[in-house]
């Protein structure tokens, strides 16, 4: 597969890495942040807490 | 002289200019207002709750003692507050508009909202700071449940949190105009990239926030009649730990702004630094179960997984610029002519300009000594014998004191000339005060990890444990340890109140920056300059005898004192 793209002047565009489009996406980043712990963390650690049983 | 401008008007909101002279950039002048006001509160923050923190650490010198129980216990709650919240968080947002509206040369997001933040997180802040001082929410930093504040405690946090989401979204929409007004090509500059770290954690800890402190509030005036404990703490240390996350990636986003401002220093590599803060965005907020590593009601697994499987990742992150910025800044002082032997960069590198000494002690402090005890203490067999011990307060006293406060001490050196645009003043006093402050915090830190090494219990007023039914006496190496603390935090409260002092004179009362001065004394030597701190670029085919030395020199230190608590633990429990 190429690694060029012809822009729209007709001038060669370096194909930007995907890792690169990641680091570059604020939002997506900000996305993984969050979701990351929140499965992680706080989900696995609450449903662990809900499952113990209460005293009689 | 600084010039203003008018910007083509977009949409409804206009934004004026000036070019700095210093720097070449474009300041937007809101950003700029809310700089210096987001600044000025946190230094406020600073003082009072440093000043709570001195009193805390002589109580707890058992020659001195200074204060009663119920004193001790509000003042530590206070302290707790204001220097690991207010002054931390103030300074960021600081940190977040400058890293987006002046580094991108662009306007800044919403300003209108950015100052509804503002006054939010001011009074939040306030408003938790009287239900403390009023004695009715000694409840420490941690709020643990059972115990129970006054509202206006929970609802000033509540407050406090909103704001500074408002102020974190006003940073993401910047990022978004800068991008389509395009202010920068490709990628963001890295210290950009530094603080979108900063401000995505910050959203994780806000969200965690929300969800416990919400219906503590909820409790706290009758509506719920029971929060369990240990689900409180699970969801708080969320928001406990991962707020501190949010200051070492603001720190090290600092640590790579000073690097290049002062020696013109480029990372020595843009991919892996950048790889490194996106191990800090993934795993560095599950560092908050080590708090959790002797609660019974979570497996093993989860204990485990989240603190040395993803933690050692986000470890690795602090590995990684631990070692790329001394690299960069020997690479950077190599290119500058300082090219003999092993050490001639370090030893003529600006030593007496304490925008650089700051940075220096701050990465040092926060590797050797927050750094190495953060992984032995995240390791759950090497967590039972420090658990709850002062050492816990001594670890995070190197990293947040020792790494963050000071690393926002030296950057608040290059801040004064450049955004309030005001001559340093006591410029001795100022060249001392790091080295005053780090010397203070070292010693903290390293006194209390002694202490707790020894089992001295963190947040108790009595060591000698003068009013219980049972007595216990700690080993006189331990009081010892407690004497030397209480030296070293009065040592750290003077290099302090010389920070507070300079830049407190310096922006109310410091001459203006005038082209004559600026010609004469430039904050940003020729050797560095903005250029590197606004644009994408690695350094090319450094050689870095010196950091290899230095990073060797880490390694050693990390693997005995990792084993050294192994044989401690060995001890603990003798198998025969």
């Amino acid at each position: 597969m190429s690694d060029q793209n012809t822009g729209s002047g007709g001038a060669p565009e370096e194909r930007v890495p995907a890792m690169q489009r990641l680091l570059d996406n604020p939002f997506l980043l900000l996305f993984m942040g969050v979701a990351t712990p929140a499965a992680l963390y706080l989900l696995w650690g609450v449903m662990e807490l809900s499952q113990i049983p209460l005293a009689p | 002289m600084a010039v203003d401008t008018q910007a083509p008007s977009r949409g409804f909101i206009g934004a004026s200019y000036r070019t700095c002279p210093e720097t070449g950039l474009k300041v937007c002048s809101q950003a700029e207002a809310l700089i210096k006001v987001n600044a000025v509160v946190a230094v406020v923050f600073l003082a009072v709750g440093g000043f709570f923190g001195l009193m805390v650490a002589l109580t707890r010198w058992p020659a001195v003692h200074l204060l009663p129980a119920d004193w001790f216990y509000l003042l530590l709650t206070a302290h707790g507050a204001d220097v690991l919240l207010f002054w931390v968080i103030f300074f960021e947002v600081a940190v977040l508009y400058f890293a987006s509206a002046i580094i991108l040369n662009c306007r800044l997001a919403a300003p209108k909202f950015a100052w509804l933040a503002f006054v939010l997180m001011v009074v939040g802040a306030v408003l938790a700071n009287v239900a403390v001082l009023q004695g009715e929410s000694s409840v420490m930093f941690t709020s643990y449940v059972p115990m129970q504040a006054a509202p206006h405690f929970y609802l000033g946090l509540i407050v406090f949190a909103v704001g500074t989401l408002i102020a974190v979204f006003c940073f993401f929409g910047t990022l978004v105009i800068a991008k389509e007004e395009g202010s920068y090509e490709g990628s963001v500059p890295l210290v950009t990239f530094g603080a979108i770290t900063a401000a995505i954690i910050a959203v994780f800890t806000i969200a965690s926030g929300a969800i416990i402190l919400i219906p503590t509030f909820l409790w706290s005036i009758g509506y719920i009649s029971h929060i369990d404990p240990l689900m409180y703490k699970v969801i708080w240390w969320g928001m406990g730990h991962a707020s501190q996350q949010i200051n070492v990636s603001a720190q090290v986003a600092i640590w790579y702004a000073v690097a290049a401002m002062l020696l013109g220093a480029k990372p020595l590599s843009e991919k892996v630094s950048r790889m490194a803060f996106l191990m800090y965005i993934l795993f560095l907020q599950l560092a908050s179960a080590h708090h959790l590593l002797v609660e019974p009601g979570v497996s093993s697994e989860w204990k485990i997984f989240n603190t040395s499987y993803a933690l050692y990742l986000a470890v690795l992150g602090s590995m990684i610029h631990g070692m790329s910025i001394p690299g960069a800044m020997e690479a950077a002082q190599r290119r500058n002519g300082f090219n003999n032997g092993i050490f001639e960069w370090l030893r003529k590198a600006p030593w007496s300009n304490p925008a650089f000494s700051g940075t220096m002690l701050s990465i040092v402090i926060f590797g050797f000594l927050g750094g190495i005890s953060g992984v032995v203490m995240g390791t759950e067999q090497l967590n039972l014998i420090m658990h709850n011990t002062l050492y816990v307060p001594g670890h995070f006293h190197a990293t947040v004191v020792g790494g963050t406060t000071l690393a926002f001490m030296a950057v608040s050196y290059l801040l004064v000339p450049l955004i309030f645009r005001k001559e340093i003043m006591f410029k001795k006093i100022a060249q001392w005060q790091p080295y005053v402050f780090g010397a203070g915090v070292a010693g903290i830190s390293l006194f209390m990890m002694g202490a707790g090494t020894l089992g001295v219990a963190r947040r108790h007023w009595d060591m000698g444990f003068s009013d219980a039914a049972m007595s216990f006496d700690y080993p006189a190496t331990a009081f010892l340890m407690m004497g030397l603390n209480g030296i070293a935090a009065l040592c750290a409260a003077l290099g302090g109140l010389m920070y507070v002092l300079v830049i407190v004179c310096s922006v109310f009362f410091g001459k203006a920056r005038t082209p004559e001065s600026i010609a004469a004394f430039p904050t940003l030597p020729k050797t560095g300059g903005a250029a590197t701190v606004t644009t994408y670029g690695s350094e090319a085919h450094p050689k870095l005898p010196g950091t290899v030395v230095l990073v060797s020199v880490f390694f050693v230190a990390f693997v005995l004192y990792y084993y050294v608590n192994w044989k401690y633990l060995s001890e603990v429990w003798p198998l025969s």
